[in-house]
């Protein structure tokens, strides 16, 4: 799950990281009040939604007055916002934060994200603020400073002191800095981050610093443990596409595609693969769905009524590989769902695995229009001829 | 001959009092894996289905029944902990099965573990197989067959759907490794490889990647320069649209990294045999053998 950013930022404030002085807008006439809250004569207004590129799409702008800052809000607010990041659709934005503006110096780039080779968190620092550090990897990668975080000792001083020392910054701005990059480890961890940034982090023409944008997404496993309740408080179901929210409700993994082939798999290796195959095959598919592992009758008949609900999908492939879902139990859950729902298009299903004869027989007894499918290869062709 | 586990392997499984732990410990015996206790804190002093003793540590049940292994179906709050449990009793391996163990009690679980000598395979995995003599894990055992094809891969079901498709062909598996889908992981493909390399009883060896992370690109350097026999690959995930967790946690394209184009691409490079179909990765390891032969 990601955070906006002025969520981000009051998470940042709370662990003692500098911010601006800020506001959350959710009208014009708010927006006019933040300014004249904030009391700084140049003010910016930024939209909030979960994309990047957001000063490149226009939803950041610099106002001078409470009437520019309604202006602004109201071209902003309930309209849809395409960046870079986006897609075409863009996104709707409800919110807009309204922050003082600030006499930048320097722009920096702070941020922290797990290492997957080596296990544990790495906080990274580079004198390329403003720009997205997947760029400057790709670009220069050396002008990346990293620290391997060890979740059990946590960061430790002279690594805070590397990072500043290598960013060439000196005095009261390098003792600030070290502090700052304490406190972002300490919040990585403590929050259950997958990702932590400040970019850009700004050194002012005062050498103060501050963070000027944040951005942040929590690991959703910690959130299903229940181990972040108050970030989970911050969730905005508007960012999320509906039907992963409600698969995800169920205990399902779902992920939009465009594709005209609806698809239902145990396993989400399987499942990727159930999907690569049909596109080898000609073919696209509408979705990736992974009923898991153990799923019982009940997730399967709400599985098969997600994937039937897009109206995109012409056929359907069921691909199962029974280990702990049993075959018998997958038919039966089919069976039910298609005796509720009315379904008007085709149905391939190859099953292999646990219980596979008693899974067919159920299927085959049943009276529904399906089609069998001997293997992945087969049920592939089959469904695409079938969607067409 | 086998890798990390055989019919010698005395196994305990952490969480046996549980329905999961139960339903598989029971499906375990039944393949013939030696379970000779289990462990749920509080449950000490039972006997479960009337034959395993229940201990309530695991550093009692290593005293008591002499364990080589463990198997974790401890759920996601309380894993990490069980599995730094098992490493502290002094047991050599853990087959952690447990889904969704935060990623930071992960980090916490994988820097504990490197200051002890125990190795896990999973968290996130269906476990490990040596075919007729143990399994570890809670794949369907009869789909597999002994023989001399080493499996690993970051799945669980299409792990199945590759042994299918080599029993069927009549290649049998001398150890078969599902090492998880999670972004941190106790073993890797390298781990695995290494040991695959070395193990006389395996004569080819399957490697079933997937998006995310670069995993595949250190393994296939590692093939290049260690690996003397043939290695097929298939990656998952070739559709897969970037930034989106496609189930598992690992499995995510991030700022353009981690496809299975790139993957392929440095598979390639190493001298791997790569299949795009999943479909067809039976079928490619039996025709590099064919080749060998001939």
């Amino acid at each position: 799950m990601n955070l906006h950013e002025y969520q981000t930022k009051q998470v940042l404030a709370k662990y003692g990281i500098p911010t601006l002085a800020g506001r959350v807008a959710e009208s014009p006439e708010q927006a006019a009040e933040a300014y004249r809250a904030i009391g700084s004569a140049v003010a910016i207004v930024k939209a909030q939604i979960h994309a990047g590129g957001r000063g490149k799409g226009g939803g950041v702008k610099l106002v001078r007055s409470a009437d520019e800052a309604r202006d602004v809000a109201l071209k902003l607010l309930g309209r849809s916002l395409v960046t870079p990041q986006t897609g075409p659709q863009g996104r709707i934005v409800r919110k807009v934060l309204v922050e003082a503006g600030c006499d930048i110096g320097r722009e920096l780039y702070l941020g922290c994200v797990l290492d997957r080779r080596l296990g544990q968190p790495v906080l990274m620092a580079s004198k390329q603020g403003g720009m997205e550090i997947e760029e400057v990897a790709a670009r220069d990668p050396a002008a990346i400073l990293k620290q391997p975080i060890d979740v059990g000792y946590g960061l430790q001083p002279f690594q805070g002191r590397a990072l500043g020392f290598g960013l060439g910054l000196e005095g009261d701005t390098f003792k600030a800095f070290t502090a700052m990059a304490a406190a972002v480890a300490r919040m990585f961890i403590q929050c259950d981050c997958s990702l932590l940034e400040i970019n850009p982090l700004v050194v002012t023409k005062e050498g103060g610093i501050v963070a000027l944008d944040g951005k942040m997404g929590i690991d959703d496993r910690a959130l299903e443990l229940k181990k972040q309740p108050e970030l989970e408080a911050m969730r905005d179901v508007h960012e999320e596409d509906p039907i992963e929210h409600e698969a995800a409700s169920y205990g399902l993994n779902y992920v939009s595609m465009e594709g005209t082939i609806g698809c239902m798999v145990n396993g989400a290796g399987l499942a990727m693969s159930t999907m690569d195959i049909i596109k080898l095959a000609g073919g696209s598919p509408a979705n990736f769905l992974d009923v898991g592992g153990g799923a019982n009758k009940d997730q399967v008949k709400k599985a098969f009524k997600l994937l039937l609900a897009n109206p995109t999908v012409k056929a359907v492939l069921i691909n199962i590989f029974g280990g702990i879902l049993k075959c018998d139990v997958l038919a039966q859950g089919i069976v039910d769902a298609v005796k509720e729902i009315h379904v008007a298009i085709p149905i391939v299903v190859r099953l292999e695995g646990t219980n596979v004869d008693a899974g067919r027989k159920i299927l085959g007894e049943s009276g529904l229009k399906i089609i069998s499918a001997a293997d992945m290869g087969d049920a592939a062709k089959k469904v695409i001829e079938a969607a067409r | 001959m086998s890798i990390l586990v055989d019919k010698n392997t005395r196994v305990i499984v952490q969480g046996i009092t549980g329905s999961a732990g139960g339903f598989h410990a029971k499906a375990m015996m039944e393949y013939g894996t030696q379970v000779v206790g289990g462990v749920t804190p509080g449950k000490g002093g039972q006997t479960w289905e009337g034959k395993v003793p229940v201990f309530n540590s695991c550093d009692e049940a290593v005293r008591e029944t002499g364990a080589t292994a463990s198997v974790c179906f401890v759920p996601g709050i309380a894993a990490a902990d069980s599995v730094m449990e098992a490493a502290a009793a002094g047991i050599p391996l853990v087959v952690c099965i447990t889904e969704g163990i935060s990623i930071m009690d992960e980090c916490r679980l994988r820097a504990f573990l490197r200051r002890t000598s125990t190795r896990m395979i999973g968290p996130n995995c269906p476990g490990i197989i040596t075919p007729g003599q143990t399994k570890l894990g809670i794949m369907p055992g009869y789909i597999h067959k002994p023989g001399d094809i080493g499996v690993v891969s970051r799945s669980g079901t299409l792990t199945y759907e590759i042994v299918w498709q080599l029993s069927s062909l009549g290649l049998g598996q001398s150890t078969c490794v599902g090492i998880g889908g999670d972004p941190v992981q106790g073993t890797d493909f390298i781990d695995t490889l290494k040991l695959f390399a070395s193990d006389p009883g395996t004569r080819a060896i399957v490697m079933a990647g997937e998006i995310g992370g670069t995993m595949e690109e250190e393994a296939a350097a590692y093939i290049r320069d260690h690996v003397g026999k043939p290695v097929v690959a298939f990656v998952g995930g070739q559709t897969a649209p970037p930034g989106k967790r496609m189930g598992h946690a690992g499995a995510i394209i991030q700022g353009g990294k981690g496809t299975a184009e790139e993957k392929y691409k440095a598979l390639r490079a190493a001298g791997v045999t790569c299949v795009i179909s999943p479909a067809e990765i039976g079928a490619a390891m039996k025709k590099v053998l064919e080749d060998k032969a001939a």
